[in-house]
């Protein structure tokens, strides 16, 4: 099996293959000795050579995040086999969307649809736990929708608005 | 003894006062609110009622519903927990009036204490140092600036009725004084309802410590020792720790002694804390008094070796205090970490939704007061603490290294929580050093982060794991068509998936 990993956007090439005795592990082309147990579901005891790690694994709605020990790393998995490889990488043009960040209410809209705005302009409010957080638009362009309205419970992963 | 008690809180400290009732022999009454039936607060107690929707005024602050409920139930006593109704007159009135024991000091003695220029008038009667300024509002420019002259500049305008910040003001010179007044005492209006504003010298960069002490209903007053608050945020307290590193038992004594006559002079009964202001030469002024358990009661639980709810029970129950001042030797240090569903890399913004992955610190020297489990949703409508992270030791040194080891065990996932933060603290050298002051954790958080010495080493572990998750617990998210999650879990594709690795 073959994977093109990504931690926190640098890139890995990863041949993991389930043999006999355990596992053969490639990194770029380089042998790696390791040893796997799935302690639980998102806990992984990790051995490489006798090295000894514990993995958590974190997902939302939106990203996964690996966590060895205490620091945390974003991950993006792809298996080159499979047909969608995210061909629709970010390369800032094209339609961006905004989204709730935690759950929460909106409580009020900066903007109004078509209108247009700066990178990091606030463009909705959103409440939680008696605080209000503005979510800013991720880039300059116009507001396509304004999808939240004023009022409504949002959950975390929640698309508030696009702008293009 | 009571033989039922209604605990008027959620959370982890309606947790905790049901853990002390379970201990005692005595039945718990838990009230939640719509958002709140999943609790663990509900699942822990003998009985549970609803109080109504998530609104806290609609709930949890609900005088008449609760003591409804409260009658209903049978319930003989009344927990208020902190916040909510703890330190609300009209409730103890309320309570009082249903024939229901408030576990907590008498409204009278609330009233005294609520009202901060009416309590520095009775201190000022009964001789205990505050900072220097008025005990009595002011109401024009002339007048304040008189005031200001005299105790010198900078000043500090507060609300006679404050708290969290609303109504402050510092006013470093004369200009700038007539128009903080103003906005000061409108602000003041606008959040209680009362625009009285008080002048104090302002003490800048002061340390926070308040004393713990207990009353009971025949007229003893023990001080419990110190607890060290001054690592704070927005005026909300973060880590606290028991002793102070800079309070020698002589310093200890006179404080105590003084918050035990506050207390005296207030008619005070049960828990209560007296907060001090330290100044750099250790000078220390009465600033207020809470009159309720405290958020970091722990650390004083662990550093005297009593349990601070079962005696507030005992108390309200009418029993004597079971040990005098001498009796009460301190052992050991104590520090707690206040998890907060924040998320550190967003300001510390709220960040409530659900837990999908809870592991627990555990082993010597470690004690974790929570309101949470796996599998719940943390609720966006309340408070985001969600638990207490206590680490004891022989001295400061190893209750440290302990809260660092379990720190480091403990892992909540699905939720940002501001346990990071506390790795910071605590390895910090001004906090290793016990430098402290409120102002501490902005100057702190102000530092450019560390860079993470990018670790090639974890970082190709992470990569490595990523391959084997995807091969051993194959549920990654997928996006579909319009950008949102779909749950992958077909198990037919997860066995097809394993076979082709064989």
């Amino acid at each position: 099996m073959n994977y093109e990993v990504s931690i926190d956007g640098k890139n890995y090439r990863l041949e993991l293959n389930r043999v006999d005795t355990g596992w053969q592990c490639r990194v770029d082309g380089r042998e790696v000795e390791i040893d796997a147990v799935l302690a639980r579901r998102d806990v992984l005891s990790i051995l490489i050579g006798s090295k000894a790690f514990e993995i958590k694994r974190e997902r939302t709605a939106t990203d996964m995040h690996l966590w060895v020990g205490s620091v945390r790393y974003a991950v993006e998995l792809r298996d080159p086999r499979s047909l969608r490889t995210r061909a629709s990488a970010d390369d800032g043009k094209g339609p961006r969307k905004l989204v709730a960040p935690m759950p929460g209410k909106v409580v009020r809209l900066l903007v109004n649809e078509g209108a247009e705005v700066e990178a990091g302009q606030g463009v909705v409010v959103v409440e939680a736990m008696k605080m209000q957080n503005e979510i800013k638009s991720p880039k300059q362009g116009i507001v396509r929708k304004l999808v939240a309205t004023a009022g409504a419970n949002v959950n975390a992963g929640d698309v508030l608005a696009v702008v293009e | 003894m009571f033989k039922k008690i209604l605990i008027a809180n959620r959370g982890e400290i309606a947790v905790r006062v049901i853990r002390a009732c379970r201990e005692m022999g005595i039945r718990s009454v838990a009230v939640y609110s719509d958002v709140d039936r999943a609790a663990l607060h509900v699942r822990k107690a003998d009985e549970a009622y609803p109080v109504g929707p998530a609104a806290a005024a609609e709930s949890y602050l609900n005088i008449e519903k609760i003591i409804a409920v409260a009658k209903r139930s049978g319930a003989d006593a009344i927990h208020p927990g902190y916040g909510f109704l703890s330190e609300n007159s009209r409730f103890a009135h309320a309570c009082a009036e249903a024939g229901i024991k408030f576990i907590g000091p008498t409204a009278a003695a609330m009233e005294m204490m609520g009202s901060k220029t009416r309590a520095r008038q009775n201190m000022e009667k009964a001789g205990i140092p505050f900072v220097p300024g008025t005990s009595r509002g002011v109401e024009t420019p002339e007048e304040a600036k008189k005031v200001a002259e005299k105790i010198g500049y900078p000043v500090m305008l507060k609300a006679a009725a404050g708290g969290g910040g609303k109504g402050m003001r510092l006013v470093h010179k004369p200009e700038e004084l007539a128009a903080a007044l103003e906005s000061a005492q409108s602000e003041a209006q606008r959040a209680f309802g009362d625009g009285e504003i008080y002048i104090e010298k302002a003490i800048l960069n002061p340390r926070h410590i308040e004393m713990q002490i207990l009353a009971d209903e025949q007229g003893n007053t023990v001080y419990l020792g110190e607890r060290e608050c001054s690592i704070q945020r927005r005026h909300q307290k973060v880590l606290e720790e028991a002793p102070s590193p800079i309070v020698d038992p002589d310093m200890r004594k006179r404080m105590g002694e003084i918050a035990v006559r506050v207390a005296q002079a207030a008619g005070y009964t049960n828990a209560g804390t007296i907060e001090f202001l330290v100044d750099a030469q250790k000078n220390f002024y009465f600033l207020e008094m809470n009159t309720r358990l405290q958020v970091e009661h722990p650390v004083t639980e662990l550093t005297t070796g009593f349990d601070l709810v079962h005696l507030q029970i005992r108390i309200a129950a009418g029993e004597k205090l079971p040990f005098q001042q001498n009796d009460i030797s301190l052992r050991g240090h104590a520090i707690e970490c206040r998890i907060y569903a924040e998320d550190p890399d967003n300001n510390y913004f709220p960040s409530p939704g659900k837990i999908t992955l809870l592991l627990l610190p555990s082993g010597p020297g470690i004690r974790r007061d929570s309101g949470m489990y796996e599998g719940w949703t943390v609720p966006i409508d309340y408070d985001p603490l969600l638990a207490k992270l206590i680490g004891y030791g022989t001295d400061r040194a190893q209750a440290t290294a302990r809260l660092v080891r379990a720190l480091h065990e403990y892992f909540v996932g699905g939720i940002k929580t501001n346990i990071s933060l506390f790795r910071k603290i605590l390895n910090d050298p001004d906090f290793v050093a016990g430098r402290l002051d409120t102002g501490y954790l902005d100057r702190l958080l102000a530092k450019p982060p560390e860079s993470v010495a990018g670790d090639a080493g974890a970082a190709e572990v992470a990569a490595i794991a990523a391959g084997v998750f995807a091969v051993l617990d194959p549920a990654t998210p997928r996006t579909d068509a319009n950008g949102t999650a779909v749950e992958n879990t077909s198990t037919w594709k997860r066995t097809g998936r394993e076979e082709a690795l064989r």
